[in-house]
């Protein structure tokens, strides 16, 4: 589903990305582990085509069709979705109303009319049933005023709705407590088939008990210095990174 | 004034004055230039009674001896009153005919604007005045509106037909010497609305009016007059749009509302004349005043969405005289590329227990300057006055300002004045988050602006939120690039 070879991007100049490679099939759950700085949102911000990162060198293809080209909406309406590490917020446009306005726009897209008002309400209940947010929630201005496991729910909420064929979760963990860590995951749980896929972008190992990744690759300076199976993030949760940075040093 | 319509032609036809038509329709427009022959001339032209000519050369006496106010923060090139024509009629109109006898181009370039008329008797429950270039051409629904007593018809008309309502009431609440465009407005208005809600009656339908400046080098100067009778409801709707012009066009309105004891009236305005090009060049003056009067337990609501004009000059504005009388003002300003605005209210509480709310929110892009300019006034005898201020301003781009000037004039401690602002910008990170779900820039543009602008837009008639909802979309079209 996902192809990424060799990719190397720099924001003013200076390089974050050295060459990564990375292939997610569907069906598979990736989870990127790494260390502070060493370019995971960066990778998530050029997967969905942030423009303030330059790409200098290298490719990422959806479904064999090279992104490079892309706009962020392009790429939105492609399926990539991203669960942002610190949503921003927008005063008066209500939860509904931005994904009317983000359903109906990928529709628009794709040519087709706008969701008939009853589907779109019979879709809003579902999926705010599996993620338990109380419809009082849906009214509020996006993000404004939000509690940060509100934000974070909200995000995986947007996933549901739109159905993304590719969600990175951006540090979706951070702020979670652990009941709302646990409604998060098994919404996350729920959302995935054999047609989609996730990559997981995390600190630390306790989101990978609930969603439980089939590989997990570590991030240091910008390139992937480890990649493995689950066991890794126990392995790497028991000696922290330092052993990796020393192994990658050598 | 011993002239007579002949000899008024002969003198003015020796005078040479510039020409030129947008439509193919006929105008019959006059010389350049303002003087005493001409103010007297637009009297005789409209038939008024002799007391209507002395009003306006009155106005007249004053507006040779004032100056052009300055203190706004707009900076343009003045215009040359001498060089501007003051009156155009279309020839073929007959504010008499009904809406089948109307000249089939003129209502062929309204439904182009979108401005339907046939539609909207159809469809909507709007009785429209329309004004085009000074003189009414069409009123519809004045039927059913008759039946209720409720007078709407154009100023022309009221002045002849309703002298006693107009002298009572024209310049009670904007006198002609009020200000520098007031005072030409009174002495050169063209035409304009009349409205009259008699007692206790509740108008049954949003009442409107579409101005346009259609043709070159005229100045419109509109003069309209609603009067809410005790205990009556009425809702005015105002809305405009222009075709794009070259030259700098003047526009100088000026609209009266007296809301009697226990009366309310909501006053709505779509502004959306052309504003000039991406480099600032054309685009109409807008120089209005805008002022209403609440006796006792009356409540008098501006709304404003003002997206045109390359300047603007406008202080819709409540004078509180009856105890218990409400003021409101909701605007919604919005500034692109060369555009400046300098627009606000002015609430004055004179009464026991006034209540005013003001809720401006100022939109700037490009290289425009949106300012807000307020007064709030408690005067010494209104005890237990209440005023509420909220002034947002939303930046687009690094070339944009911002301005808010309230001021607060209090002469009563019992007054409780609170006033908030806030300025924020569109930030990349709300584009990009937006983009991110499917939205392109232009989209989450519009979307960003209508969330800030949603507490002035719910205000609005339902038919016409839409409408300035497109506006706002349209107005900032290419402002990020």
């Amino acid at each position: 589903m996902l192809k990424i070879e060799n990719l190397h991007a720099s924001v003013e100049d200076k390089e974050i990305l050295r060459g990564i490679n990375l292939e997610v099939k569907a069906g598979e759950v990736h989870a990127i582990m790494g260390p502070n700085g060493s370019g995971k949102s960066t990778l998530a911000s050029v997967i969905a085509g942030k423009e303030e990162f330059e790409v200098t060198e290298g490719s990422v293809s959806l479904e064999g069709e090279d992104l490079e080209d892309a706009s962020p909406e392009e790429r939105a309406h492609k399926g990539v979705f991203l669960s942002f590490q610190y949503p921003v917020e927008i005063p008066g446009v209500s939860v509904t109303n931005f994904m009317k306005t983000a359903i109906n726009e990928s529709r628009k897209a794709k040519g087709l009319e706008d969701m008939p008002a009853k589907d779109m309400l019979k879709l809003i209940r579902e999926k705010s049933e599996l993620l338990e947010i109380d419809r009082k929630f849906l009214s509020r201005s996006l993000n404004q005023g939000f509690s940060g496991g509100e934000k974070k729910r909200n995000e995986i909420f947007q996933m549901a709705m739109l159905e993304p064929k590719l969600a990175i979760l951006d540090e979706t963990d951070s702020g979670l407590d652990i009941d709302a860590l646990r409604i998060v995951a098994n919404g996350v749980n729920k959302l995935k088939s054999k047609d989609n896929a996730v990559i997981v972008i995390t600190h630390y190992q306790r989101l990978l008990d609930y969603i439980v990744p089939d590989f997990v690759h570590v991030l240091h300076n910008g390139k992937i210095v480890k990649s493995g199976g689950k066991e890794l993030a126990l392995e790497l949760e028991e000696k922290g990174y330092d052993w990796l940075k020393q192994e990658t040093a050598v | 004034m011993a002239y007579t319509e002949e000899e008024l032609k002969k003198e003015l036809e020796t005078k040479e004055y510039e020409y030129g038509f947008y439509t193919d329709i006929e105008s019959e427009t006059f010389p350049i230039g303002l003087s005493e022959e001409i103010v007297i001339a637009i009297s005789k032209k409209k038939e008024e009674p002799e007391w209507m000519t002395l009003w306006r050369l009155e106005a007249f006496k004053h507006w040779k001896e004032m100056v052009e106010p300055e203190w706004a923060n707009v900076h343009y090139e003045k215009p040359d009153f001498q060089a501007i024509s003051y009156y155009s009629a279309p020839k073929k109109a007959n504010p008499n005919k009904s809406l089948d006898d109307v000249d089939p181009e003129l209502l062929e370039m309204y439904k182009k604007l979108g401005i339907s008329v046939d539609e909207q008797k159809k469809l909507q429950n709007v009785a429209v005045d329309i004004v085009m270039d000074s003189v009414s051409v069409a009123t519809t629904f004045k039927k059913t509106l008759a039946e209720k007593g409720i007078i709407f018809c154009s100023i022309s008309e009221a002045i002849k037909e309703h002298p006693e309502l107009v002298k009572k009431y024209l310049g009670s609440v904007v006198p002609q010497k009020d200000n520098f465009y007031a005072a030409l407005n009174s002495a050169v208005f063209s035409d304009g609305s009349f409205c009259y809600i008699p007692k206790g009656v509740r108008c049954p339908m949003e009442l409107s009016t579409y101005f346009r400046i259609n043709q070159a080098g005229t100045g419109q100067f509109e003069r309209t007059l609603v009067i809410a009778d005790e205990g009556s409801y009425v809702s005015y709707l105002e809305g405009c749009t222009a075709p794009s012009r070259d030259e700098n066009q003047l526009h100088a309105a000026v609209v009266e509302l007296i809301a009697l004891d226990d009366a309310e009236i909501k006053y709505s305005t779509v502004q959306n004349w052309f504003p000039g090009n991406k480099e600032g060049k054309g685009g109409v003056y807008n120089f209005v005043t805008k002022r209403g009067l609440c006796e006792k337990n009356a409540k008098i609501s501006w709304t404003q969405v003002e997206t045109g004009s390359a300047v603007t000059w406008k202080y819709p504005s409540c004078i509180l005289k009856g105890d218990n009388s409400i003021g409101e003002f909701y605007s919604i300003a919005v500034t692109n590329n060369y555009q400046q605005a300098d627009t606000g209210t002015k609430m004055v509480h004179l009464g026991k227990n006034t209540r005013s709310t003001i809720i401006s929110k100022g939109i700037s892009a490009g290289k425009s300057q949106n300012s807000y300019r307020g007064l709030v006034q408690v005067n010494s005898r209104a005890e237990n006055a209440r005023n509420f201020s909220q002034c947002d301003s939303l930046l687009m781009g690094n070339e944009c300002g911002a301005h808010t000037f309230p001021y607060i004039e209090v002469k009563n401690k019992g007054a409780q004045i609170e006033h908030e602002a806030t300025t924020s910008k569109i930030g990349e990170d709300q584009i990009f988050y937006c983009n991110q779900r499917g939205i392109d820039t232009e989209k989450a543009i519009a979307l960003i602006v209508n969330g800030f602008s949603k507490e002035v837009l719910n205000k609005l008639p339902m038919e016409f939120a839409v409408e300035a909802q497109k506006l706002l979309e349209i107005s900032l079209e290419g402002s990020v690039g």
